[in-house]
């Protein structure tokens, strides 16, 4: 075991994983924290905790991963590589697992351009494929970056993510190697509604081997209405929302529209798991919705989540 | 070049309140070449500083010139004798001309006409175009020829992020990914496992991040 986390455990045992995903409030209250938590609890494997995700200033990653683990739930520590230099993110990655945090997803981050604070400078000093070497490096040497050794060593699982739908496409899953060659124990996918070109993209990843390696988490995000459906076709970059899901959306009444997306999202996990080889899990990102996860992780056959020592 | 944008009329016209005497100082270095700066652009300004103070009761002394460069004390010498005759200078060079001459002359108040934007170049007459971020450490070649630290709106070493999409940047439709451009190119010329390597992080230290940079080539010092 890298780390002992509870997702190590359950893909270390063979199970089809699944995560959720809890995005921290515009401010500081933890009671929020909680309740979104609670509806995740028993539900999923480990919930990441985004680090000010569209680049919107939110609680603290880390310090809403606390409130998880004091809640009885596994967090997934997302860092990303836009707002802190090396320097910051060795420490954080320090304090996080000193706290009892296990798991930690290593991303580049959204553009602050995007964000609600556009004015602001960015740091890049590393990106996503190098902060994960570095976190390894962490994990295995016991050393830093700079080959000094550590009083301590980050006990961590390691995770990174990849958008088989960004351009450009053929290049998609060589650079997911290069994140697992970096040493990323695990992927976390980018939301699918495109099956066929996830098919193809995981055709290319086991073509290379690199399901063997890693184990790779299919995004799932369930469209709320054909408003959210039309808006991630058209605003988010990298998200590619077939036509046919949109009118299959459109085809029932207004208010039954999430209901449909709900099924949309289950059907999607079973043919995913049913039908296309090296996926190992299910990363269940319920933006905003997270009390409607369970509808989704229970309609696909995947309660109760496996308990393992 | 070093590539700059004019500032807004306005904002200069504020700067040279209440100064009488004005010079208005292009350089023949870059900013000519970029067509914001040179000895065509000092008359443009000027001209537009006199018809706006006329209107508005204002001294409308505001004389011309322009220097070889700004960025070599030589030249800015050439001004010894006419400089603490003037109000104020405004130089249109770009940021290191108004340092250059503030530093010369610290009785004169010296004000920036135009605004440093990117060491770039022309793409077609009118259009320039980011390419170098002075790194200190020079990479393109191993990517093709494209620059991901200057052009890359994270700076990746290991790009493109998933932000991309139809060749564009997740910043703007206006924006290259040069993370795209990067793997075409190197497909073009048979390279692409080149890509495939994991870039180690990279050494800022020979860029602004370490420090106000300063170089000594002893063999050219006399």
């Amino acid at each position: 075991m890298k780390a002992g986390s509870n997702l190590e455990k359950v893909l270390a045992a063979g199970h089809f994983a699944v995560t959720g995903e809890l995005g921290p409030p515009r401010g500081n209250n933890a009671e929020e924290v909680r309740h979104k938590a609670h509806y995740l609890k028993g539900i999923v494997d480990s919930v990441n905790i985004t680090d000010n995700q569209t680049a919107v200033v939110r609680m603290a990653s880390w310090a809403a991963c606390k409130i998880l683990i004091d809640e009885g739930l596994e967090p997934n520590y997302q860092m990303v590589c836009r707002d802190r230099n090396r320097i910051a993110l060795m420490s954080d990655i320090l304090g996080a697992t000193a706290l009892g945090i296990k798991n930690v997803l290593c991303l580049s981050g959204d553009h602050q351009r995007f964000g609600d604070h556009p004015e602001g400078k960015n740091v890049y000093d590393l990106d996503s494929v190098q902060l994960i070497s570095i976190f390894k490096k962490m994990r295995d040497e016991g050393k830093f970056l700079n080959d000094k050794e550590l009083d301590g060593a980050p006990g961590i699982f390691i995770g990174a993510a990849a958008n088989p739908f960004a351009d450009p496409f053929t290049w998609r899953a060589v650079r997911m190697g290069k994140k697992i060659a970096a040493g990323a124990d695990f992927i976390q996918t980018q939301c699918i509604y495109n099956l066929p070109k996830f098919r193809e993209f995981m055709k290319m990843a086991v073509d290379r081997g690199l399901h063997e390696k890693c184990a790779i988490l299919a995004g799932i995000t369930p469209l709320k209405s054909v408003g959210m459906a039309k808006y991630m076709a058209k605003f988010v970059p990298g998200m590619d929302v077939p036509e046919e899901l949109v009118k299959r959306l459109q085809g029932v009444d207004k208010k039954a529209q999430g209901d449909e997306g709900i099924k949309i999202a289950i059907e999607m996990i079973q043919e995913i798991r049913e039908t296309i080889p090296g996926v190992a899990g299910v990363h269940v990102m319920a933006i905003e919705w997270e009390h409607r996860a369970k509808e989704i992780v229970e309609g696909a056959g995947l309660l109760p989540r496996p308990v393992v020592d | 070049m070093i590539v700059g944008d004019s500032k807004p009329l306005e904002e200069i016209l504020e700067m040279i309140e209440g100064k009488d005497k004005v010079l208005v100082l292009g350089c023949r270095g870059c900013v000519t070449v970029c067509n914001v700066g040179g000895e065509k652009e000092v008359g443009i300004l000027a001209t537009a500083l006199r018809i706006a103070r006329k209107k508005r009761g204002l001294p409308t002394s505001i004389e011309e010139r322009t220097l070889e460069r700004q960025c070599d004390p030589e030249y800015i010498e050439e001004l010894a004798e006419a400089a603490e005759g003037y109000d104020a200078i405004v130089s249109i060079a770009c940021g290191v001309g108004p340092q250059f001459v503030a530093e010369r002359f610290p009785k004169v108040r010296v004000f920036p006409g135009i605004n440093t934007t990117f060491i770039g170049g022309a793409l077609e007459h009118g259009v320039w175009s980011e390419r170098c971020q002075s790194c200190g450490n020079c990479l393109v070649h191993n990517f093709g020829g494209l620059c991901p630290i200057a052009r890359c709106s994270k700076s990746l070493m290991n790009g493109p992020c998933g932000g991309s999409a139809n060749k564009k940047c997740e910043i703007s439709p206006e924006v290259d990914c040069v993370w795209h451009l990067i793997v075409e190119k190197m497909a073009e010329m048979g390279r692409l496992e080149e890509l495939e390597r994991v870039w180690p992080v990279k050494n800022w230290i020979t860029s602004r991040d370490g420090g106000p940079r300063r170089r000594v080539r002893e063999d050219l010092k006399q």
